[in-house]
């Protein structure tokens, strides 16, 4: 393994962490607008407090670790992606500063503007259609070296219907991961309203995740033919993928197991994740920049590398305390009050 | 087109930073109050100050929160309007920016935990000891952080050969020459700030009618720290003055208006300009000499010896006059107060006396700014040093002039939202109230 793959790897990873968590907390909060408008609100207002509020900075934390990484390992994103995301990257950071300053001012402050829980609601799904376009770019055609700096093609991109579909698989892969984690979560609180209204949103949002990431295999074929061929041949990786796909909607079919149900989604969307993005190597935007001619010097890359190391011993026991406290402690999932008090 | 972009992309990291320091400050400083208040509570086994870290660990979440998410503007700001800055920075500098956010996730898990834990240890060390981590990673972000801000007013730990960067060494671009002053007084003026605006919150509560015991607690306990935390000040900032004439000397020269390399150089303080000439100011003999090299007859380079498109703008006197001015004045401020407590001298309960400390809070979020201003300002042309200007390293995007009208809109949001919200959390349950509330759960026994 060289080096370039240990650093894409790493950040590939964080990534990854970033879309499942980052997902059950947009769809969470999407969920909860909706309901608020049917008014069945209150039904996932109390998971959401309960779960989402003690980790929404880590999750927030997933993102940064990877866009300041990626500058670290390799520096040349920065002129390249740094220059042409100026819109949407900017239009996220501010959504995403909605939705952050949403847990502190409604959660611990005053609760209960409705104007504010739409707008955190909405935010959430405006987020990841705006950096799904990251995606869509790095396919290659939209970026035009115009004068030696590397300019967007805002007509070609929003025409192109590779675009809309990523943005659509996002939207729907978000809404299906998280319906599937707050059915186990609920499931696990007892809640069992709760547990009937998201494991009906889970089986809704499966359909069209899968017809769109079926979709998007289609359109590359005509829009970069490298990456598509790439991905033929590891077909198997995704038929895997596939085929737990088809396990998660089956338990949640049969009303059983919907831990297990998480995992096999968990699995499903790691083995497309990986699969993708090792199909697209060496490219981190087609056909400007590689992962080769882009990578940072061996001094900084080992450098890193020992940070990265250093600071995982540091964070996995934190991680695993934050989990077994908020997510693994039954009592506080169920919502009883501690009563450890002398 | 590119000029406008730079102008915007000036514009909108001052405002960023700008915005986003006064919530940092309070992010870095506040954990360590915290951590102060509730071991002096376990000490004295006093419910106050355990209640004081409590509700200031409630009011820390609000801003943290606002820090976070303007932190994670800023680090991606940098990218987006200095591609090129970031993409020469990205391979000598990028492992601090790295470590800072590791420390940031170690601190964010923590706050985390320990906000959801309050009264779940039968032992309040237990749950002090979360804490811990919580103050460690906030202290630790400022530093690497500032480490990077270091490393543009001196780099080092490279060379530059036939246009290619050679020799990197990442640990020796961490360890400048700017790195130990410039982070020691981030660091300790952000500890500093912190307790004076917490120390203005209880004199006000004092001014406005409550008179408990509480209040007069916190008073102490923040004007004592704040005491400690400004004298440390100013005893960095003569530090920061050596740093500067000896590396940095056109900075130090256009702050403090030395136009000539003389010896016995005095300091100039006050003052206006008036079409290159300085009138109305203090001159203290000897001064600058002594700031810049430990000796009053040392000769200290003036602004003579750089060509004029490669020094600051003069301005910056002004800014250095506001931070120095506001900083030895909370000396002075914490100074009298503590001494005067402790010989019983009247004027320091005073209703004026008080007023002059909630004006303190405020006063040094100002000094926290003009320090920042002074600190970028003077370091123009450069963004990085010798190296690189900042009109070669800004992104040629026509559209940032929208993004600055968007994201001016955010921080409105966000700054009036936090001070609503902090109000009404603390209006709503004041700690009379509190107090009362918790007596009542326990039967009345403290503690």
């Amino acid at each position: 393994m060289t080096l370039e793959i240990i650093g894409i790897f790493v950040l590939w990873t964080f990534l990854f962490g970033y879309l499942v968590v980052a997902s059950i907390d947009f769809g969470a909060g999407f969920f909860n607008a909706y309901s608020l408008l049917t008014g069945k609100q209150r039904i996932l207002t109390n998971i959401i407090q309960r779960y989402l509020s003690p980790v929404w900075e880590v999750t927030n934390v997933f993102l940064v670790f990877f866009f300041v990484g990626i500058i670290g390992f390799f520096p040349k994103t920065a002129f390249y992606y740094g220059t042409t995301l100026l819109v949407p990257a900017s239009i996220a950071l501010i959504l995403l500063a909605i939705r952050g300053s949403y847990y502190a001012f409604e959660t611990y402050g005053s609760r209960g503007h409705k104007g504010y829980s739409f707008m955190y609601g909405l935010a959430g799904l405006f987020i990841p259609a705006a950096l799904s376009i990251v995606l869509t770019i790095s396919e290659g055609g939209f970026v035009h070296m115009i004068n030696e700096s590397p300019t967007l093609d805002y007509e070609a991109l929003f025409t192109s219907p590779l675009t809309w579909s990523i943005v659509v698989l996002s939207l729907s892969s978000v809404l299906y991961i998280s319906s599937v984690f707050l059915t186990w979560y609920a499931n696990k609180a007892g809640d069992l309203d709760a547990t009937r209204l998201m494991r009906k949103y889970a089986l809704i949002w499966a359909l069209p995740t899968i017809i769109t990431a079926g979709g998007i295999m289609v359109e590359l074929r005509s829009h970069n033919l490298e990456h598509y061929e790439n991905m033929l041949d590891i077909w198997w990786a995704f038929a895997l993928s596939l085929l737990l796909f088809i396990g998660t909607v089956w338990l949640l079919w049969s009303k059983r197991s919907y831990g297990l149900a998480f995992v096999l989604l968990g699995g499903q969307f790691l083995i497309a994740f990986f699969s993708y993005g090792f199909a697209h190597l060496p490219y981190l935007l087609y056909p400007h920049l590689t992962i080769y001619d882009s990578f940072t010097n061996e001094a900084m890359a080992i450098a890193l590398i020992v940070a990265f190391i250093a600071g995982l011993a540091l964070l996995i026991p934190s991680l695993y305390l934050l989990l077994r406290l908020f997510l693994f402690n039954k009592d506080y999932v169920r919502g009883k009050k501690e009563n450890n008090h002398a | 087109m590119n000029e406008e972009s730079v102008f915007f992309s000036r514009v909108l990291t001052e405002l960023t930073l700008s915005f986003h320091i006064i919530y940092a400050t309070i992010g870095v400083g506040v954990p360590l109050m915290i951590m102060i208040a509730q071991w002096v509570g376990i000490k004295k086994n006093d419910e106050h100050y355990i209640l004081l870290a409590r509700r200031w660990a409630r009011g820390f979440v609000i801003t943290v929160a606002v820090g976070v998410v303007t932190g994670t503007a800023i680090g991606m700001q940098l990218s987006l309007l200095w591609p090129n800055f970031m993409e020469l920075a990205g391979n000598i500098i990028a492992l601090p920016l790295f470590m800072e956010t590791f420390a940031f996730f170690f601190e964010a898990i923590f706050l985390g935990i320990y906000l959801y834990t309050w009264d779940r240890f039968e032992n309040q060390k237990k749950h002090l000891l979360l804490l811990i981590p919580v103050a460690v990673g906030a202290s630790f972000s400022a530093v690497f952080i500032t480490i990077v801000n270091a490393f543009m007013n001196a780099p080092q730990g490279f060379d530059v050969l036939n246009g290619e960067l050679v020799n990197i060494s990442p640990l020796l671009a961490m360890f400048n020459p700017a790195m130990p002053t410039k982070v020691a007084h981030v660091v300790v003026t952000a500890y500093m700030t912190s307790a004076f605006v917490l120390a203005a919150i209880a004199a006000f509560r004092l001014l406005k009618g409550s008179n408990h015991i509480y209040h007069k607690k916190a008073l102490f306990l923040t004007m004592k720290v704040g005491l400690v935390f400004s004298i440390a000040t100013a005893i960095i900032g003569d530090f920061s003055g050596k740093y500067l004439a000896e590396y940095q000397p056109e900075k130090l020269a256009a702050a403090e208006w030395h136009f000539e390399t003389e010896e016995s150089a005095p300091l100039i303080l006050y003052g206006i300009l008036d079409d290159g000439e300085v009138k109305y100011a203090i001159e203290i003999p000897f001064a600058l000499s002594i700031l810049a090299h430990f000796n009053p007859t040392a000769e200290v380079i003036g602004l003579d010896q750089f060509p004029a498109d490669e020094t600051p703008p003069l301005y910056i006197h002004y800014l250095f006059d506001i931070m120095v001015t506001i900083g030895m004045s909370m000396v002075v401020l914490s100074g009298l107060y503590w001494l005067g407590t402790k010989l019983k001298w009247a004027f320091v309960n005073s209703k004026w006396y008080r007023w002059l400390i909630v004006l303190g809070g405020p006063a040094s979020i100002i000094a926290i700014e003009a320090g920042w201003w002074l600190a970028e300002v003077g370091r123009q042309p450069w963004i990085l040093r010798g190296i690189m200007r900042v009109e070669d390293a800004a992104t040629t995007s026509p559209h940032v002039d929208i993004m600055l009208i968007l994201f001016a809109g955010l921080y409105l949001v966000l700054g009036v939202g936090s001070i609503v919200v902090l109000t009404r959390m603390f209006r709503k349950n004041p700690v009379e109230q509190e107090i009362e509330d918790r007596h009542v759960e326990k039967g009345g026994d403290i503690l």
